[in-house]
């Protein structure tokens, strides 16, 4: 394993790669820290990543686990998701290259896979027995189902008024499913207090945090493989705590320092929902803390009010010449139809975030025609089926030819 | 006035192992200044710059002082504030 420990982003005290995420010194969180082999020959290292399973397990030099058999890590592998040219998209906005890296392609229709894959599997190396997490909804389906999977015992701990098919989706696995009376960050609070209690309890995004993080590395590293060992120009990510937006730019600037990708980490827009925005209005503030919101809108899997990498989220869209904006539930709805009509993608309310904030930034001239954009799509419509409700017409006709001829006219003869 | 001061496991080698120590004063400031007496280290890991350090949160009968009066917060008699890392979830 290249990770050799676990160190913390504010005041840099290192710890052993145990099940611990803030540092006791300051509170800051704890990160993997990784030495890796100089790479002498680049084109080896890239086939043998070409070579490997077609799951995240093919990244495992750069992941935080032991073994050294990566495909028998997991029994729900994660990721290899496509990643697919929009040009009607592209066109409808005005753009040249706009593509979508569909992340419900995943076992449980979202990115969660991915960190749940890291975290689980790091989990069961420590010795847990059971999983647990404070969710939004697809974390809960992703854990559930890799409780079932590796065996373990789950514990989902949830906001009480989330989707239904959310909850059915995480309850068939045969979890424990916690309603918890109030919101995500109520759900969140109580974990924390929980995890300090039970110590045979993998929270996977609490004491696992800094390894289930690691996991959202693997959309960058598949992004850059996928077009041909190449860095896009703009990524436009949804941030619920900010974790996957900063992990993303952390996977290409590893691969970049590596020698494996050529160029710069790309621009990095984050996106987010007006009715939970505090990253979003730090941003537009100029400040470099968010202060903390009730979240209010239809995006349930964005809806945390106080998120935890907020100020690594605020810094790397300025540094990287990005913005982070916040759309309307209007909007989301009307993202979620546009992706759709264009693509064949039906994605969630956090993929109508992601796909307005495009719309919005294309809109008001902040892309370039001629960039290379990725627009990452985290999640399943399916699972958010309220959002499009009464959303279109349909048709309801007698099973004869002029009951329907009476709704769409008698056919064109030549 | 009796307020109780639950601590997360990450503190609890500066308070001498305790989960909970029990505090006095009008308002969340005061009743953290009162704990920082007695443990002095405490201060160090929760402040920075003569504020909470801003991975620090601390709660209010459930309630996230920030949306109340931050440190000036009015505590009530037997009241019971909880200190937890922020950077969980997500």
């Amino acid at each position: 394993m290249a990770a050799t420990q676990l160190q913390c982003r504010e005041c840099a005290a290192q710890y052993p790669l145990e099940a611990r995420y803030v540092c006791s010194r300051c509170f800051g969180p704890l990160e993997v820290g990784y030495e890796h082999e100089p790479m002498t020959d680049v084109g080896a290292v890239r086939r043998r990543i070409q070579g490997g399973p077609q799951n995240i397990w093919r990244y495992h030099d750069f992941l935080p686990l032991e073994g050294p058999q990566p495909q028998t890590r997991t029994g729900l592998p994660a990721g290899c998701t496509p990643l697919i040219r929009a040009d009607r998209l592209a066109a409808k906005l005005g753009l040249r290259e706009v593509w979508v890296k569909n992340d419900a392609h995943n076992p449980t229709h979202s990115f969660k896979d991915r960190v749940v894959s890291v975290a689980a599997t790091r989990a069961r190396e420590l010795g847990f027995d059971t999983l647990a997490c404070a969710s939004t909804g697809n974390l809960a389906n992703s854990v559930a189902a890799h409780g079932a999977a590796l065996g373990m015992d789950s514990y989902v701990l949830i906001p009480a008024d989330l989707e239904e098919q959310k909850i059915l989706a995480t309850g068939v696995y045969g979890t424990n499913v916690v309603k918890v009376r109030g919101n995500y960050d109520d759900v969140n609070r109580l974990c924390t207090e929980l995890s300090g209690d039970r110590e045979n309890w993998a929270f996977v995004n609490i004491n696992m945090r800094p390894y289930y993080a690691e996991g959202s590395k693997t959309v960058a590293y598949e992004v850059a493989e996928q077009l041909g060992w190449e860095l896009p120009d703009r990524c436009i990510v949804p941030i619920a705590s900010g974790s996957l937006f900063t992990k993303i730019a952390r996977g290409f600037s590893e691969w970049i320092e590596l020698g494996l990708l050529d160029g710069d980490v790309p621009i990095m827009d984050g996106a987010q929902a007006t009715g939970c925005s505090p990253v979003a209005a730090a941003f537009a503030a100029g400040a470099d803390v968010c202060r903390p919101v009730k979240p209010d809108t239809i995006a349930k899997s964005l809806a945390i009010g106080n998120p935890a990498d907020g100020p690594y989220a605020l810094d790397l869209a300025r540094r990287t010449g990005g913005c982070i904006d916040a759309v309307s539930d209007e909007q989301i709805r009307g993202g979620i139809r546009l992706l759709a009509e264009t693509t064949g993608i039906f994605t969630e309310t956090a993929g109508g975030v992601t796909t307005a904030v495009l719309a919005q930034l294309a809109e008001r001239g902040k892309i370039d025609r001629d960039e290379r954009v990725v627009l990452v799509i985290t999640g399943e419509g399916l699972k958010t089926l309220d959002a499009v409700r009464d959303s279109f017409a349909d048709y309801e006709v007698d099973p004869s030819i002029d009951s329907f001829e009476a709704v769409f006219g008698a056919p064109v003869t030549a | 006035m009796a307020i109780t001061i639950k601590l997360p496991t990450q503190l609890r080698d500066a308070a001498g192992g305790a989960p909970s120590l029990q505090a006095d004063g009008a308002t969340v400031g005061d009743a953290l200044e009162s704990i920082f007496t007695q443990h002095g280290e405490l201060r160090e890991r929760l402040y920075q710059d003569g504020d909470l350090r801003r991975f620090v949160n601390v709660y209010l009968g459930g309630e996230d002082i920030r949306f109340l009066d931050g440190l000036d917060t009015a505590v009530p008699d037997g009241g019971e504030l909880t200190i937890l890392p922020a950077v969980a979830g997500g």
